[in-house]
Formats: C-alpha cells, sequence, structure tokens
C-alpha cells in the first residue's frame, strides 16, 4: 500500500479562468455588499464555513479557560461564576454556532453539485437563513458583558437554573437562540426542497451520494424538532417574564418537564450532528480505497433507523430523575437498539477497506481517525444506556467523554476530513500535504490525550461543571489540560493550510481524487461560481 | 420534456416541498405546548412523579383494612429566600388502609411583612400517589400570613385499600414556595375540578 505519497493528479485538468469571480454579464456588487447580497450556494456555503471556523476558536477559548483553571485543584485562575459562564458558552456555541454551521456550509457547498443543481432551491432564503447566524451569536456572546454575565446554567439550560435563578441576561440568550433556530429551520427547509426537487434527471433517490442522503435525514430531524427547542425556550421565556408557571413547581409546574422536553429536542440534536458526519466519511472512505462503498443500501436504511430510533430514546439522558422501573427499562433497551444500526455503518466502512488499494492522504487520515474514535465514544455511550450503572456515571467526568468522543474525534474530523477531501474543488489546489499531516498527527494526540483521562476522572467520580476538584484527580486532569492546550494550538495549522491552500498550492485537476466517482468531481477545479446550469448528464454508476 | 418545462416543474416542487414543512413546523410547535398537559394527564393517570390531586376528593367508603399498617411519613420544608417555616404535628403516622386521618400543620410568617406561600406536595414512592386521596388540605390554596402570623391547617387523607401490598411506607413532602401574588393568576395549570367518585 503506498502510503506517504502525494496525492496522484488525474490527467484532465481544469481551465485556470474557470474558476473565481470572472463574470461576464450584469455587474454583482463587489465588496462587502456582495458577500452580503450573494445568494450563491458556493459563495454562502464558504460563509457558513468562515464563521463556523470563527465560531470554533472563539468557543475553544472558552474551553481553554475551564482547562487553565482545572489544571490543578483549587481555584486559581477565575472565579465560579466565571467558570459556569465559560462551561455553559463553550457548549452553546461549539454546539450551535460551530458544528452545525460548518455541516450547513459543507451542505451548501456539496449538495447542489452532489446531485448535478444549479444552486439550492431557494437561494434568496438561504441568504437570509446564514445572516441570522452572526447577529444571533454577536447577541449570545454580548450577553458576557451584561450586568449579571452570560448564562451559566450549562448548555443544557435546565430550569429553574435557566429561569428561577438565572441571571438577567437569560432573555437575550432566549432571542439568540429562537435566531440561530430559525437559522437552522430555513437551512433545513432549503435543503429538503432541493434534493427532493433539483436532482439530475435520472437521479433516483437511491443513486444519491451518502452525503446527500443522510444531510436529507438530517434536514428532517431538524424540522421536526427545532420547533420543539423553540416552544421550550419560549416556556422559559414566559416563566421568566410573563409569570407563568411551566417548570415552576410553586406555580403547579414541574422541573422534570424541562427536561422532558428539552432531550424529545436534544437527542435527535446530537444525531444532527453526526449524520452528516457519517455522510462524509461514507464519501472518503470509498474514494481512497478504490472501491465501492460496501452496504449502499443498508447505510441508507441504517440512517433512516437511526433518525426515527432517535425519538425513543430522549429519557437516557434522565435516568436518576426517578424514573419508574419500567421506564428505566424502555429507554435503556431502545438505546442499546440504536447501536445496532451505527454498528452495521461502523462494519460497512471497514468492510469497504478490507481488500481495498488503500492510501492515506489527509481526507483519509482524518476519516480513518474518525472511525476508529467514534467507536469508542459509541463504546461508552454503550456504558451509559445502562441504566443502573448510569446511576454512577451521570453527571461526571465520564459523560464529558463520552460525548467529547462523538463529537470531537467524531463529528469534528469528518468535518475536518471533508474540509481537507473538497479544498481542492473549492480552491483549484491541494492543501499542503506536510502540514496537513502535521494537524493530524497533532489533533489525533492532542484529543485523546484530553478527553481519554476523562474516562478515569469520570469512573473514579469526578463531578462534571465544577471549578475545583479534590486531588486524587489531579494527574488525570493535568494530562486532559496538557492535551486541551496542544489541540488548541494545532487548530491553527488548520488556519494555516486554509489559507494557503487558497493562495496557491499544486494544482488539482477536475478529479481531483483518483478514486473519487461523485457529480461534483466533473466540474473544474476550483469550481467556477455557477455549474450546472444545464443539467448534466447522470449515468448510475455504482449502487 | 424542455428545460422549461422541467425548470416549471422544479419550481413547482419546490413550493410543495415547503408549504409541506411549514406545515409540520406548525405541528410541531404546537405539539411542544401539546406536551405539557398531555404530560400531566400522563403523571395523573399513572401516578408517576408523585402528584397528587390538587383539588378536595371524598371519602372512598370501604371497610377497613386492619389486617395491615402503612407507615406515613412527613416531611416539610421551606424553599430559600421565604421567611416562613412549615411543621408537623407528628412527624410519622401509623394508619390502615381505608381509614380516615388527620395531622396538622403550622404555618409560621417569621418576616416582617405579609407574604403569600403554597405547600406543594409529592409523594413516595410514586405508585401510591394514586391511592392517597385528599379530603381536604392546606395544599389545596395558597396561604396568606401576615407578619410573625402563624397559622394551623389540617390535612385529611385516606389510603385506600387497593394501595398495593409491597408498599409498607408511604412519604409525604411538602415544599413551601413563595408566590407572587401575579404569579397564582396566570398559572397555566389551575387545580381541576375532580371528580367525586372513586
Ligand atoms: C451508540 C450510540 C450512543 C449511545 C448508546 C449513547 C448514550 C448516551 C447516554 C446514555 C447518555 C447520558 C449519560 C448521562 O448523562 O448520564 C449520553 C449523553 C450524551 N451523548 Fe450519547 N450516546 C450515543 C451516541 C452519541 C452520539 C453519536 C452523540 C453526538 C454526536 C452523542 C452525544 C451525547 C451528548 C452531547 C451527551 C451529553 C449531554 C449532556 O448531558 O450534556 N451520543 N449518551
Ligand atoms: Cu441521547
Amino acid at each position: 500500500m503506498a502510503s506517504t505519497l502525494p496525492p496522484k493528479p488525474t490527467p484532465e485538468h481544469s481551465t485556470a479562468t474557470a474558476g473565481g469571480m470572472a463574470e461576464v454579464g450584469h455587474a454583482r456588487p463587489r465588496g462587502l455588499m456582495r458577500w452580503l447580497l450573494t445568494t450563491n450556494h458556493k459563495e454562502i456555503g464558504s460563509l457558513y464555513l468562515i464563521f463556523s471556523l470563527s465560531m470554533f476558536f472563539i468557543g475553544g477559548i472558552f474551553a481553554l479557560v475551564v482547562r487553565a483553571e482545572l489544571f490543578q485543584p483549587g481555584l486559581q485562575l477565575v472565579q465560579p461564576e466565571f467558570f459556569n459562564q465559560m462551561t455553559t458558552m463553550h457548549g452553546l456555541i461549539m454546539v450551535f454556532g460551530a458544528i452545525m454551521p460548518a455541516f450547513v456550509g459543507l451542505a451548501n457547498w456539496m449538495v447542489p453539485l452532489q446531485i448535478g443543481a444549479p444552486d439550492m432551491a431557494l437561494p434568496r432564503l438561504n441568504n437570509f437563513s446564514f445572516w441570522l447566524l452572526p447577529v444571533a451569536f454577536a447577541l449570545l456572546l454580548s450577553t458576557l458583558l451584561m450586568p449579571g454575565g452570560g448564562p451559566n446554567f450549562g448548555w443544557t439550560f435546565y430550569a429553574p437554573l435557566s429561569t428561577t435563578y438565572a441571571p438577567p441576561s437569560t432573555t437575550f440568550f432566549i432571542l439568540s437562540l429562537h435566531i440561530a433556530g430559525i437559522s437552522s429551520i430555513l437551512g433545513a427547509i432549503n435543503i429538503i426542497a432541493t434534493i427532493l426537487n433539483l436532482r439530475a434527471p435520472g437521479m433516483r433517490m437511491m443513486d444519491m451520494p451518502l452525503f446527500v442522503w443522510t444531510w436529507l435525514i438530517t434536514a428532517f430531524l431538524l424540522i421536526a424538532v427545532m420547533p420543539v427547542l423553540a416552544g421550550v425556550i419560549t416556556m422559559m421565556l414566559m416563566d421568566i417574564n410573563f409569570g407563568t408557571s411551566f417548570f415552576n413547581a410553586a406555580g403547579g409546574g414541574d422541573p422534570v418537564l424541562f427536561q422532558h422536553l428539552f432531550w424529545f429536542f436534544g437527542h435527535p440534536e446530537v444525531y444532527i450532528m453526526i449524520l452528516p458526519a457519517f455522510g462524509i466519511v461514507s464519501a472518503i472512505i470509498p474514494t481512497f480505497s478504490r472501491k465501492r462503498l460496501f452496504g449502499y443500501a443498508s447505510m441508507v436504511y441504517a440512517t433512516a433507523a437511526i433518525a426515527i430510533l432517535s425519538f425513543l430514546v430522549w429519557a437516557h439522558h434522565m435516568f436518576v430523575v426517578g424514573l419508574p422501573l419500567v421506564a428505566e427499562l424502555f429507554f435503556m433497551y431502545t438505546t442499546m437498539l440504536i447501536a445496532v444500526p451505527t454498528g452495521v455503518k461502523v462494519f460497512n466502512w471497514v468492510a469497504t477497506m478490507f481488500r481495498g488499494s488503500i492510501s492515506f492522504e489527509p481526507p483519509m487520515l482524518f476519516a480513518l481517525a474518525f472511525v476508529v474514535q467514534f467507536t469508542v465514544g459509541g463504546f461508552s455511550g454503550l456504558m451509559l444506556a445502562i441504566s443502573p450503572a448510569d446511576f454512577q456515571y451521570h453527571d461526571t467526568y465520564f459523560v464529558v467523554a463520552h460525548f467529547h468522543y462523538v463529537l470531537v474525534p467524531g463529528a469534528l474530523f469528518a468535518i475536518l476530513a471533508g474540509a481537507y477531501y473538497w479544498l481542492p474543488k473549492w480552491t483549484g489546489h491541494y492543501p499542503h500535504l506536510r502540514l496537513s499531516q502535521w494537524h493530524f498527527w497533532l489533533s489525533v494526540i492532542g484529543v485523546n490525550l484530553t478527553f481519554f483521562p476523562m474516562h478515569f476522572s469520570g469512573l473514579a467520580g469526578m463531578p462534571r461543571r465544577i471549578p475545583d476538584y479534590a486531588l486524587q484527580f489531579a494527574d488525570f486532569n493535568v494530562a486532559s489540560s496538557l492535551g486541551a492546550f496542544l489541540f488548541g494550538a494545532s487548530q491553527l495549522l488548520f488556519v494555516l493550510v486554509i489559507i494557503k491552500c487558497v493562495r496557491g498550492g499544486e494544482k488539482a485537476p477536475a478529479k481531483a481524487w483518483e478514486g473519487a466517482e461523485d457529480l461534483e468531481w466533473s466540474v473544474p477545479s476550483p469550481a467556477p461560481l455557477h455549474t450546472f446550469e444545464t443539467p448534466p448528464d447522470f449515468h448510475p454508476h455504482r449502487h | 420534456m424542455s428545460r422549461q418545462e422541467q425548470q416549471a416543474r422544479g419550481r413547482e416542487g419546490v413550493r410543495r416541498t415547503v408549504s409541506r414543512t411549514l406545515v409540520v413546523l406548525a405541528g410541531m410547535f404546537a405539539f411542544a405546548f401539546a406536551l405539557v398537559p398531555l404530560y400531566d394527564v400522563f403523571c395523573e393517570v399513572t401516578g408517576l412523579n408523585g402528584k397528587t390531586s390538587n383539588s378536595a376528593q371524598m371519602l372512598v367508603h370501604e371497610e377497613v383494612d386492619t389486617s395491615r399498617m402503612v407507615t406515613v411519613q412527613f416531611i416539610t420544608r421551606a424553599s430559600a429566600g421565604l421567611p416562613w417555616e412549615l411543621d408537623v404535628q407528628t412527624r410519622q403516622v401509623r394508619v390502615h388502609p381505608g381509614q380516615s386521618n388527620e395531622v396538622f400543620f403550622t404555618f409560621r410568617n417569621r418576616g416582617g411583612d405579609a407574604s403569600q406561600a403554597r405547600a406543594v406536595p409529592s409523594v413516595s414512592p410514586s405508585e401510591a400517589s394514586v391511592h392517597l386521596r385528599k379530603l381536604s388540605c392546606f395544599c389545596f390554596q395558597e396561604q396568606r400570613l401576615e407578619g410573625g402570623e402563624r397559622l394551623e391547617a389540617p390535612l385529611v387523607f385516606q389510603l385506600t385499600r387497593d394501595l398495593p401490598a409491597d408498599i409498607k411506607t408511604v412519604t409525604l413532602v411538602y415544599t413551601l414556595y413563595p408566590v407572587q401574588p401575579a404569579q397564582a393568576a396566570v398559572s397555566p395549570r389551575r387545580p381541576r375540578k375532580e371528580g367525586d367518585s372513586a
């Protein structure tokens, strides 16, 4: 197996003039207005990705504040009040500001290209959904400067912490979440409308690339649960400002109801953050194994099964609220059931590589790391699914280790893999190989050094969301903090890779990777602003 | 099919998709709010969550089951920020299922100003809550006490005979919560009138 060879360009080169902004015909607004008013799916996709990257760094800085405080037992750097705001804002920003917009950005760029559509179905709506995001997050970040500070009740904002005992800025937090939610909903409508109506003639549903499939299902999940989130925060708003008692025991309400409503949204939400990642990995692994994806149809059905099951497991986050025995059992079994379609996927990726002619370009490195590390997160999820065991694990660092394994070396690595995979299509250049490899290896080391010890501190009983801890957890926390700073610093390499890649580098042909088969590789690299204005000839080739 | 035709078909399809998703969106938003009463009904029917009825119920006339005794414990708490005390005359009583019992609670406002509060009950184990009938309870309404005032109020209850045999102890927790006058008025859950049949 050839391993560290530079990617092999294939002969057909794109024309040098095809890319970029050279536009004939009507005059397009320039400068800032061009970006404010753009309705082009590629430009909007880039905006989403750049926004998400900036949020990733802001959320990352908050995480580093947390890790710096936890480097040693005792309070040294920040006050507990501020520590709580940092954990909360870190979670909110990473979930709603970094991971979700990154996937929407990738969908914007790649879904039309992969189905042979000229643009998204509703281009102006697309512009609007993007520009809601900077508004929402500027508002959210501004709460940190308000009297009483920003949200400090955890990213899950359990009532009554987020109602009766919340800081005054909570109304702004609710507003910003509403705006971000509307943005997601509009994005989802657009993606569904595009996929269902604008496929190239001849492309049936079961011919669609898996990234398109997973995004279609994700968009349905968004449509189903974002309104529930909107409902919950509206109830909070009413409890805070209008004297209702949805979650207030004194007025006849129930704080446990909050948790039920939140997790009815929250569990599908975690799948919203992982299904598109499955799609990306399902594109990359076949390309660099030079084989078709093993079990295409079972991948589609597994994705659908995960989406449906994700509505039936929410109370696994609430095993300790005092559920009756039947409910404990029900949610334990449904949660374990969800591991079956997930296992099918992992099996299919491994089977795709089996006897493949594998090469290890940067996208493949990240995709492989995804498979391994996501599986680690799946296993700790299964441990947490055992309800009696969860009585001990709940609210410890073990849970933190679990969801960071599925989200950072899981979802985030898939996004990075996607970025490395499609950068040649976006910029016309291959990302710098050596730098990419450094980025990969430092990230893998950093991420595991950060999150693996958390399994142990969690099993030993270290509670989450606390700024101080008992001495026996000190060693684990030193490792986690060092890992976090290493991981954070190595992401600067990623920025460097992108800047270099936009500026120049080895030229990429239309079909930038030898084994890549989907429609996006039939347009020149970099992809011109307008593609597929006449629908392409689509020949179902593999599934 | 010509390109125009194709585009028109596509546009028609987009319109249909959008209107359908909008319907689903509205439905799910309404569903979130519908879950609030549904959750209440669910808890009430199943007795999960240890919620008891918010209004007086009639005694079920049945023979007292002298063959077994159940311990009923009372725990009282005042929530933070409220200068009240809630005490109970006795921490624990032993009763027969079917028998009706009376226990007195004492409210005391230690603060200087008049204020309002409500005692919210919770029953554990929660399976017992449907078998606990309250004929009269201070918890059905808010209490208003002047500064320094003291009030004795009874709880009259019955444990019905169909209480599962494995339940030997029932614990009733009363937590006092402050009530702002406005809050009581617009509460989404007003005490329901309940039928008096068993
Ligand atoms: C095999 C599949 C999985 C199983 C069995 C599973 C199971 C669980 C369980 C039981 C909990 C609750 C633990 C507790 O709070 O005590 C949990 C928490 C969590 N899981 Fe998973 N999980 C799985 C996959 C995922 C995936 C794919 C994601 C996201 C990409 C995810 C994200 C989360 C998050 C964010 C939390 C914690 C939320 C919080 O309390 O802040 N999980 N998981
Ligand atoms: Cu979950």
